[in-house]
């Protein structure tokens, strides 16, 4: 590493959120500034100073040929890749074009669909080069991105738990709105990190944080639906902005198939 | 605290008096925590009047299911044990045990400064705060952080005459009626007239007894809440044959039922969260950014994560039947080995707070219908495959 590492920031198919929270680490964002030298940050400031970089961090899914060559210049620029967010790391909710007709919606939405150049599907980062740390989350929790940077510059670990999120919401001491309330909760199979914030304001959990580290999405399903929760809803509610993630994709479509059937 | 006998001193108040005992906790510097509704469960907090309290209401619980509802009388305490106990006022659930900064200083928080009260404990939370103290207090190295909560500990109980959906402490031996190490121990009566049958348990409970209008206990009043709690006894919503259960989950570690609950269990943690025995943490390191200084941080841990059982080249339990069974057979088995008690005081949180309604009583049936001793299968030895209890 130089003197000083450098970080740059990329974004991809995306809505800017995730970036966003680096921005909204207003009163750490001097500590980073004082660590790292930012070289390209197109949230905060046009100006991008040349690779090579030590850290990057990618925000986005690929859903175009441009991106996908893109990304693989980005990774030849960079020691440490770490894909932020559930776009980059899952496919985001755009990945629910994996599941549909795209060129019906071009067909549809744009005046002229010969202009349009993507691709029918919306795929994590990992799906197209190798990635050294994926941050989950839709927006990622900045406490979390603050503490995956540092763990990179101080050659260590980061602090990031890969379990449920009923860990952290029992120990806020919340009432399980799933059990009190007969509220339908992701909670039990999405990664801990956003602090359990549904739960701790009476919603179920969107699965925002992606499957957690041993899914049981399959029992989950089959407790809802004895619950009388439809198997339309329990679709959509695995396809949010982690649809693409593998263990809700998969027991998303067992569900279709069975209502199929 | 010397523990005097259950019927010395035997008052009877009503139902008023229980704002005069808060105000005397309070008076003596206690902060009082009790029974209150908060979202729509009955959670342990500050209370400062019995207008906090949950009067007549009650829970309905089963497996994955629990529900407040409406009585028809006046019940202080007409309700049974809620989504948390009282462990998280003794043992927390985040503690920064101490901050160190580059130049080698090392500074400790400062110990809780009010001592608490706790208003309406059940028997089986009453035996939970005695396992915990096994496991925190009398092992080689006594908890700092427990002990400065316990130490000044005031424990007013109740002893439970109506028993909820999940409870099974007639079977694990732990209730209905409050044990040893109450301050106080009250019995709810609705007969006739709504009244507290109150006994003393040491001699800082019977000062604060002393210091509240009530009346000498009559024998009516003594039968009453005796035929209660008896009547509790056989009213529990789920039971439990412990019998030589530490053998029936040793012998049965490669039953194949443990893949039958590994189906349907989410390794979610809500039963060890729940439950108030359990004690496991992990601890934390948060640097500040510029390396100056870090925290050390405990958090309450669980068996059924993979990071829980991870050494050197992965987890010991990656499969979610040996988180299950390490869960279960710490409860009800090793743990008579580790701490010369019971694991489980039949409190029925778990099989209430699991997202899928797992029931351990269902379960240990289950052993029991399946046991391999019978079926004559070959066991190499107690833990074959992936781990053992701790
Ligand atoms: S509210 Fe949801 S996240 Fe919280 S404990 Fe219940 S199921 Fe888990
Ligand atoms: S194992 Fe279950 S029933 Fe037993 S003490 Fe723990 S939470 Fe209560
Ligand atoms: S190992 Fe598991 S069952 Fe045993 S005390 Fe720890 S969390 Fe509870
Ligand atoms: S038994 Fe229930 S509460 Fe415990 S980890 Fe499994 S699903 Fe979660």
């Amino acid at each position: 590493m130089t003197a000083i590492p450098t970080l740059a920031v990329f974004k991809f198919a995306s809505c800017d959120g995730c970036q966003l929270s680096l921005l909204d680490c207003e009163d750490e964002l001097l500590a980073v500034a004082d660590m790292v030298q930012i070289a390209n940050f197109p949230e905060a400031s046009r100006e991008v100073a040349p690779g090579p970089y030590d850290i990057v961090l990618v925000e986005g899914s690929i859903t175009t040929r441009h991106d996908a060559e893109r990304i693989r210049e980005v990774r030849r620029q960079t020691d440490v890749l770490v894909t932020i967010g559930a776009c980059a790391t899952a496919g985001g909710i755009q990945a629910l074009r994996n599941w549909s007709d795209v060129d019906g919606f071009v067909q549809q939405v744009y005046a002229h669909p010969d202009y349009i150049d993507t691709l029918a599907t919306s795929t994590p980062i990992a799906d197209h080069v190798p990635v050294d740390f994926e941050l989950r989350g839709c927006p990622v929790n900045k406490y979390q991105l603050l503490e995956v940077i540092a763990a990179y510059l101080h050659h260590r670990r980061p602090n990031v738990s890969r379990h449920s999120v009923c860990l952290p919401c029992k120990r806020k001491g919340n009432v399980c709105v799933a059990v009190a309330h007969g509220t339908a909760c992701l909670g039990p199979v999405t990664q801990a990190g956003c602090g359990a914030i549904c739960p701790s304001y009476h919603r179920g959990c969107y699965a925002c944080f992606g499957p957690a580290e041993s899914p049981n999405v399959g029992s989950l399903v089959d407790h809802l639906r004895g619950e009388g929760v439809e198997p339309g809803d329990l679709v959509a509610m695995l396809r949010g902005f982690n649809a693409w993630a593998e263990p809700f994709r998969s027991a998303s479509d067992r569900i279709e198939e069975g209502s199929r059937a | 605290m010397t523990q005097r006998s259950a019927t010395d001193a035997a008052v009877v108040f009503d139902p008023a008096t229980i704002d005069l005992l808060i105000a005397e906790l309070s008076d003596r510097g206690y902060t009082v925590l009790g029974p209150r509704v908060v979202s729509d469960a009955i959670v342990y907090g500050p209370v400062t009047s019995s207008s906090d309290l949950p009067v007549g209401i009650r829970d309905r619980q089963d497996a994955a299911s629990y529900r407040l509802e409406d009585r028809d009388d006046d019940a202080v305490f007409g309700y049974v044990c809620g989504p948390q106990g009282w462990k998280r006022f003794l043992h927390p659930p985040e503690t920064t045990l101490f901050t160190a900064a580059a130049d080698g200083d090392v500074s400790f928080p400062p110990p809780a400064d009010a001592p608490l009260a706790f208003l309406g404990v059940r028997a089986c939370e009453l035996a939970a705060i005695h396992v915990q103290d096994r496991v925190l207090l009398e092992g080689p190295v006594a908890d700092p952080v427990y002990r400065s909560n316990r130490d000044r500990l005031f424990i007013v109980a109740v002893d439970c005459t109506e028993p909820g959906g999940t409870c099974f402490c007639a079977s694990t031996g732990t209730g209905p009626a409050a044990g040893e190490g109450f301050d106080i121990a009250m019995v709810e009566l609705l007969d006739a007239t709504h009244r507290f049958l109150a006994r003393a348990g040491t001699d800082l409970g019977a000062e604060v007894l002393a210091a509240l209008p009530s009346r000498p206990a009559r024998s009516d009043d003594q039968e009453q809440a005796g035929r209660h709690v008896a009547e509790a006894r056989t009213a529990m919503g789920r039971s439990v044959d412990l019998d030589g259960v530490e053998e029936l989950l040793y012998a049965n570690a490669v039953n194949p039922h443990w893949e039958d609950i590994a189906r349907r269990c989410l390794a979610c943690t809500n039963c060890t969260m729940v439950c108030p025995t359990c004690f496991c943490t992990t601890a934390e390191d948060r640097p500040s950014l510029d390396l100056a200084s870090f925290d050390r941080v405990r958090l309450w841990d669980s068996c059924f994560t993979l990071d829980f059982s991870y050494i050197h080249g992965g987890p010991v339990r990656s499969s979610v039947s040996a988180r299950y069974r390490q869960w279960m057979t710490h409860k009800l088995a090793s743990w008579h080995a580790q701490f010369g008690t019971g694991g489980c005081v039949g409190c029925g949180r778990c099989i209430t707070w699991c997202p899928v309604g797992i029931d351990l009583t269902e379960e240990v049936r289950r052993f029991r219908d399946t046991d391999l001793r019978r079926i004559a299968v070959p066991v190499a030895g107690p833990f074959p495959v992936e781990g053992g209890p701790r």
